[in-house]
């Protein structure tokens, strides 16, 4: 029988919720993260060097957070990367002390988003950093990306990390949002129903426009140039879906760039225990299918938070104990869990739609596919280029498994993690395939690169369980 | 009414192809029907290892063939003949690497023993615990990812139609020819050949056979780029390690170590309590890979039947219908024994014997 009725991945705002609910139902539960302490990006919890700077709020719930998942009595693994899972369920990860496998019946995945890249010329210049990178910079460490920072890509990030690095005393040289003013317009009514978040939103608009920093909507970098590292921004207007247009070009001197558009769910841990996905472009892209407790496909794997479509923190918690609500049903608990169940769907629906809308924001259309340029590296890993893999397309690949096996594209240390969409934005651009036909990346194991050492630990070489060798 | 084909394929694989281009060169009408696409199965997710030191003796000659086959494919398969050596590191490894490696030599493979002093010679970044070893000159490896590619280039210049995202859901007897009923239409040909790896079973029972197949499910595990620790395809005296660094610095680690899952299930997973294993033996042959992180882990489905032969001529009591598959070292001897069953399908003597999967009872109830 195992220790745990319940593992966490991941102790963001999801995840911490996950397990302080399922303590208040009696669940014995465990919560890994890779990061040092509770808290997950959004409230990340400041490098010990940092408590004396000023607290802001985000601050003050993380540390709330990490005070009620302390003392919720949940055992939290924190400074552990999982890197295997198998059904049902153990959790394989490396930790300060070594190799630690868990084993649960249920298992909450709550292991948040990743940032979406699209490839401009020269984003792999040092100096370029994705705007998630950014927040993690700014919050975790009080470090400035650059003294004159441009700030590119799509979707409310752009503000934050704008305005956080003006806060912290740097200059941002230009706001650069692909999104033309009129499609945050759009979306105003489900902003409008959520006026304290559209007032943090306006905040940080508000502390852009005192410090005069330029905002440019409907504009794209054109590209990054530099030698060994960010030099100048070349920007200029796209059309409604992203595309390039016009001449109307602006060279901006900068040492930084803050780039990302938008958040992807991450689906690795998922994907690996085979349940089922499906495109979902308004919550941020591939997204398992669930239930109404967020159970996946795969019976006793649940997901919460980012994870199960991009919804942001203010909707986090409440997907996290819908799904400890599930877990506790599954395990045939007391109490009226199905009314609240059905109770707490709602409310998380209800609280979903402002970060859903600002999910929407960021997402790029099939158009921006344009915005790579033919010699633009687009896979990192292998040094892949778009025209390399517009080239494997004209041959044939309509998947990312097809990519893969012609070009190498996502065989690196990125597992796909980093070019994956960018391929498959490219194989639609060229064949008019929806998404689901292009597939996602393939996930494997490791799920994140691991030393061979930190996997083997120490061993002895009698002990190996040598089968019999294969027939002469 | 479709076109008569005077041959369908199920199995865009490295054996399906083979057997269809040859099929083609000798003026049949040949099409390969292929499930997903070509050599994305065992063909496209194997180690890439061609070692003679790891082939059964009985299929030395054809392994031999087979490495001709792949030197002469060349840059197209990423083929470097790097030469092979096989580690024991006690005296029961030894005593079966003695004992086997003879065995293969008499078969025609040019294997020799070396002594500890020469393996530290050949890598000096070899763990110094060898007490026995072999080496084969003829040894090395290819890229498996690239099979697919590669047999598209030749199906096409072959002449072979290719049908791939074409599962086979029914195969039916009508006017003397075969009738694949397919998503995207039926397939009519005169003469069928299953080469479907895997998937053999469940494609041989729809024309009534029973085949003894069953599925290995083999892990192959790739690290990041590093320093150059290794030149030669290294390998240990039970076959449970096959490992290489390729010219980018990544080395690739296989060995045989068994994931989970079943063609029926439709996928298969890497089972961290084999990998383990298998990453502490190529740690323990190659000490320098501690700081190499592993980037991906992978399972391919291998099929096999009883005795471990091929499965490789006319399907029992079923007048124009052939199976192929189930090649040990599959990888090494496809290209080979893929074009003998081209030849003995258009009606040529193959030059080496097929392996009759009459020897099995299938219980061929002549459905079709």
């Amino acid at each position: 029988m195992s220790d745990y009725d319940l593992i966490v991945l991941g102790a963001g705002p999801a995840g911490a919720a996950a397990a302080i609910k399922a303590r208040s139902l009696d669940l014995r539960v465990a919560v890994i993260d890779e990061a040092p302490a509770a808290g997950g990006q959004v409230y990340r919890a400041p490098s010990p060097a940092l408590t004396a700077t000023q607290p802001d709020a985000d601050r003050a719930r993380g540390d709330a957070l990490r005070a009620r998942l302390a003392a919720s009595g949940a055992v939290l693994y924190a400074n552990h990367r999982v890197w295997s899972l198998t059904a049902i369920f153990s959790v394989i990860a490396i930790g300060p002390d070594g190799p630690l496998t868990l084993e649960a019946p249920n298992l909450i995945v709550a292991a948040g988003a990743v940032e979406r890249h699209i490839p401009v010329t020269g984003w792999t210049l040092p100096g370029v950093i994705g705007l998630a990178g950014a927040t993690i910079l700014l919050k975790a460490h009080g470090v400035l990306p650059g003294r004159r920072v441009v700030v590119a890509g799509s979707g409310p990030l752009l503000l934050l990390v704008a305005s956080k690095i003006v806060a912290a005393g740097g200059e941002v040289v230009a706001v650069v949002d692909a999104a033309p003013r009129t499609s945050w317009l759009a979306r105003a009514g489900a902003m409008l129903a959520r006026p304290d978040l559209m007032a943090k939103g306006a905040g940080w608009l508000l502390a852009l426009l005192k410090a005069r920093v330029p905002i440019h909507s409907g504009t794209a970098i054109r590209a990054i140039h530099g030698t060994d590292g960010v030099e100048s921004v070349t920007i200029g207007p796209v059309d409604r879906d992203w595309r390039p247009v016009g001449e109307a070009e602006r060279t901006i001197a900068a040492d930084a760039v803050c780039l990302g558009f938008g958040l992807l769910p991450s689906t690795d841990v998922t994907r690996l225990l085979g349940a089922e996905h499906r495109y979902e472009p308004e919550l941020g892209g591939w997204i398992p299918a669930v239930d109404t407790s967020l159970q996946t496909s795969v019976p006793g794997l649940f997901v919460a938070g980012d994870g199960a479509g991009v919804r942001g923190a203010d909707a986090a918690p409440l997907s996290g104990e819908l799904a400890a609500l599930g877990v506790a049903r599954r395990l045939g608990r007391g109490g009226d869990l199905a009314s609240e169940i059905t109770k707490v769907e709602a409310d998380w629906r209800k609280s979903g739609r402002f970060g859903a809308a600002m999910s929407a924001l960021a997402m790029p259309p099939p158009g921006a596919a344009a915005m790579i340029d033919d010699g633009t590296t687009v896979c990192r890993c292998e040094g892949l280029s778009r025209a390399t893999l517009d080239s494997a397309i004209a041959g044939g690949a309509r998947t990312l498994a097809d990519l893969k096996a012609m070009t190498r594209c996502g065989m690196g240390p990125c597992g796909g993690r980093v070019c994956g969409e960018a391929a498959a934005m490219l194989i639609a651009a060229a064949t008019g395939w929806d998404r689901e036909a292009i597939g996602q990346p393939s996930a494997r194991p490791p799920l994140r690169p691991v030393p061979l050492a930190a996997i083997a630990g120490a061993f002895d070489y009698d002990e190996l369980p040598i089968p019999a060798p294969a027939p002469l | 009414m479709s076109a008569l084909y005077d041959l369908a394929v199920i199995g865009g694989g490295i054996l399906g192809s083979a057997a269809a281009c040859r099929a083609a060169e000798g003026g049949m009408r040949t099409i390969v029907i292929e499930q997903q696409t070509l050599g994305s199965g065992a063909s496209g997710v194997n180690a890439g290892t061609l070692s003679l030191q790891i082939k059964r003796v009985r299929l030395m000659p054809y392994a031999i063939k087979g490495h001709e086959l792949w030197e002469r494919a060349g840059e197209r398969v990423g083929f470097h003949k790097t030469g092979g050596i096989t580690l024991a590191f006690n005296q029961r490894e030894a005593d079966l690497l003695h004992e086997r490696m003879a065995l293969k030599r008499e078969a025609g493979a040019p294997i020799e023993l070396i002594t500890p002093a020469r393996v530290a010679e050949l890598e000096p970044n070899l763990s110094r615990k060898v007490v026995a070893a072999s080496w084969c000159g003829e040894d090395g490896y290819a890229n498996a990812s690239l099979s697919g590619a590669y047999y598209r280039t030749l199906l096409e210049a072959a002449g072979v139609d290719i049908r791939e995202r074409t599962p086979v859901t029914a195969i039916d007897r009508r006017g003397g020819a075969f009738e694949l009923a397919t998503p995207a239409g039926p397939v009519r040909a005169t003469r069928l050949l299953l080469a479907c790896g895997a998937w053999l079973r469940s494609a041989g029972a729809m024309i009534g056979l029973d085949l003894p197949v069953r599925a290995r499910v083999n892990t192959v595990s790739v690290t990041e780029r590093g320093p150059a620790l290794v030149g030669t395809v290294v390998g240990h005296a039970t076959g449970l390690l096959t490992l290489k660094q390729k010219p980018n610095g990544s080395v690739l680690i296989g060995g045989g170590w068994q994931g989970t899952g079943s063609p029926d299930e439709g996928r298969s997973s890497v089972d961290p309590a084999t990998l383990l294993p298998n990453l502490r033996l190529a740690m323990f042959a190659v000490p320098g890979l501690d700081r190499f992180r592993v980037v991906r882990s992978w399972t391919g489905f291998e099929a096999n039947v009883p005795d471990f032969y091929p499965l490789a001529g006319p399907a029992p009591g079923i007048d124009n219908a052939f199976l192929l598959g189930c090649v040990r070292g599959g990888y090494t001897i496809g290209p080979y024994i893929g074009a003998l069953m081209g030849d003995l399908i258009v009606g040529r003597e193959p030059e080496l014997p097929l392996f009759d999967p009459g020897r099995f009872a299938t219980e061929a109830s002549a459905a079709a």
